[in-house]
């Protein structure tokens, strides 16, 4: 055992005004472990009061904010990097304990990925440049990019601290004030963010609040004084929040989930060579994270003349991976979130057998010994079947996989179109033309071709269809925080001569 | 004989009961996709826009249970039962401040219930 559940006060508060203050409710609520289902600490259960509060705080620095130089702010976000990587191995603990993915993870690819999305934005608002045109000898048009105000954002669970910094950064490098609302089951990254850079803001800037969707998130989607809503969720919080904002006229961005095909094209087996073995690791990137990311390479389709092969070698790839307890450098699968996501995941393996589906491995919870029998485990699933099942076309957000096979291009473009989502997709070929041709074809806003799961910041993210709109990761989402300032600048001394 | 597509278990209409004491009247809406999707939402009757392409399942409890059109043309082969469980939901489902979280149990229809209710 290389790490233990780290140490935590007794509760927490919101962070408001450039405090830590108690919500005006003084009611909290307890966030427990999902490794051992134990408690971490007790959180504010926000009200709409606190939103106010927040709101005030954030309008009355916004106008100051907004002025800074991009020299400043930028600064500032490099700074916020340097402190989360200064304290990689705390955060990445802590995350582990809040969320139940393998430590492995958290220290190699949430908390250095967190750190460079807050360098990449603080780089790219010092690397862009505004627009001018001269419309003619006289008229100059100019154009200026400004801040919205006070933007509200929403995160969900399975990367805690990553999705919170793909969210502020963009939002705070454009001169904007923020509230942020982290998930109620995972509160503790976002916390202890706060603790370590308090000062790093002028107060106001930065507002972090906790509670329950339906008594905080709410409140603070529908809040007059906000100016835009970014969300990361699920579908019908969406709809409802586009509903809200719409009162407001307000802009969101939304990123909505997904149920991603994973393509495999016979050519992947030419030869059993490094290729083959970074495909097959390919296909078992669905157990990834437990399965609980938006992109979850959750549909698997395989060419026909080469499934039973290559399906043996997934197989055996997945029945080698080792899920144990999160805290252990070796684990590769940890614990999924929450009890309600555990009996989810579960009811979804009961109706993918009823509709017939076929079991190839997994298919039921893992039990694990000691403190960790009251976990929440999944075995890594994949279930065979075809892509009207309800397993291929709703997210299940756990390490189960559906595979089918497809015929040749078009079958396979077929199968991978048919879904309500868009979010991402993976195509794997050693065809060059396939290559180009198939991700084209596929409607979703990224598609992996020959890898999967990689969230580099600076490649656009986002979603088509029922995945959402708005792009994340990438210099273009500083423009969904912003509105342009046109200046039409006539240089002419004589007047029109209409009056 | 009359089928259904959609049920309620004992625990969970005591949950829509408290519910419906403290919101008045509700709605249930079956979200798909992400985080805590999949799952049915409740919400106060008149929050959500429904329209057209919004189908009624059913009546669970005096509360109409909707689902999108688009959803339900991958799901009308099943038969729903809204559970609850323990846990804690990332959505703005009114349970979710009690701790609970209701979940679907899903089974497929029998030949009968698919003939009369999908034909």
């Amino acid at each position: 055992m290389d790490y233990k559940k780290p140490k935590f006060k007794e509760k927490y508060e919101n962070f408001i005004g450039g405090k830590f203050v108690p919500p005006v409710g003084n009611e909290y609520f307890e966030n427990n472990s999902p490794i051992d289902n134990t408690l971490i600490a007790k959180y504010p259960r926000s009200q709409k009061e606190d939103i106010d509060n927040a709101v005030i705080a954030a309008n009355k620095a916004k106008e100051a904010w907004g002025n800074t130089s991009a020299a400043e702010r930028a600064g500032l976000l490099n700074k916020v990097a340097d402190i989360i990587e200064a304290n990689l191995e705390e955060f990445a603990l802590v995350e582990t304990c809040d969320n139940g993915k393998p430590i492995r993870e958290s220290l190699n690819a949430d908390i250095p990925l967190s750190v460079d999305h807050w360098r990449y934005f603080a780089s790219a608002i010092r690397a862009e440049e505004s627009t001018m045109s001269e419309l003619d000898i006289h008229t100059v048009s100019l154009n200026l990019k400004e801040p919205l105000g006070v933007i509200g954002q929403i995160i969900p669970w399975n990367f805690p601290l990553l999705m919170l910094s793909w969210k502020l950064p963009p939002a705070l490098a454009t001169g904007n004030c923020v509230i942020l609302k982290p998930a109620e089951q995972t509160p503790s990254t976002a916390t202890l963010l706060m603790e370590k850079i308090a000062d790093v803001f002028p107060p106001g800037v930065v507002n972090i609040l906790h509670g329950f969707g339906p008594e905080a998130g709410k409140p603070l989607a529908s809040h007059s004084g906000i100016d835009k809503v970014a969300f990361t969720g699920e579908t019908t919080t969406g709809q409802l929040i586009m509903q809200y904002a719409s009162k407001n006229l307000n802009p969101v961005t939304m990123e909505l989930g997904g149920k991603s095909p994973n393509i495999f094209f016979n050519s992947v087996m030419d030869a059993d060579d490094a290729f083959l073995d970074k495909a097959i690791e390919g296909a078992v990137l669905f157990a990834f994270n437990q399965g609980e990311v938006c992109t979850c390479p959750s549909r698997l389709l395989v060419q026909e003349d080469i499934y039973d092969a290559f399906m043996a070698r997934v197989i055996e790839r997945t029945e080698a991976i080792i899920q144990d307890n999160p805290y252990d450098v070796n684990t590769m699968v940890g614990a999924q979130a929450s009890n309600d996501q555990y009996e989810k995941i579960l009811s979804y393996l009961h109706i993918g057998k009823e509709e017939g589906a076929k079991v190839l491995t997994g298919g039921a919870a893992c039990h694990l010994d000691g403190d960790l029998a009251n976990g929440f485990y999944i075995q890594p699933t994949i279930l065979e079947g075809h892509n009207k099942m309800r397993i291929f076309q709703e997210e299940i957000f756990g390490p189960v996989v559906a595979v089918t096979k497809f015929k040749d291009e078009a079958e396979a473009l077929e199968i991978a179109n048919d879904t309500l989502y868009g979010l991402g997709a993976g195509v794997w070929s050693r065809d060059a033309h396939q290559l180009y041709q198939i991700p084209r074809a596929i409607k979703a806003g990224r598609v992996w071709v020959n890898c999967y799961h990689a969230y580099p910041a600076h490649a656009p993210f986002g979603g088509y269809k029922k995945s959402g709109f708005g792009r994340e990761t990438h210099l273009m989402m500083m423009n969904h925080y912003r509105q342009t300032k046109n200046m039409l600048i006539s240089y002419d001394k004589n007047k029109l001569g209409f009056f | 004989m009359s089928y259904t597509r959609v049920a309620i278990t004992e625990a969970a209409t005591s949950i829509l009961d408290k519910l419906k004491a403290k919101h008045g009247d509700l709605i249930f809406h079956q979200s798909g996709g992400c985080c805590d999707g999949s799952s049915p939402m409740v919400f106060e009757e008149g929050d959500m826009y429904l329209d057209e392409s919004d189908i009624l399942l059913g009546q669970l409890d005096g509360i109409n249970y909707y689902m999108n059109q688009d959803q339900f043309s991958y799901w009308k082969h099943t038969h729903l039962t809204v559970d609850v469980t323990e846990g804690r939901g990332a959505s703005f489902s009114l349970e979710i401040p009690m701790g609970v979280r209701f979940i679907i149990r899903s089974r497929l229809l029998t030949q009968e219930e698919n003939t009369e209710l999908n034909n």
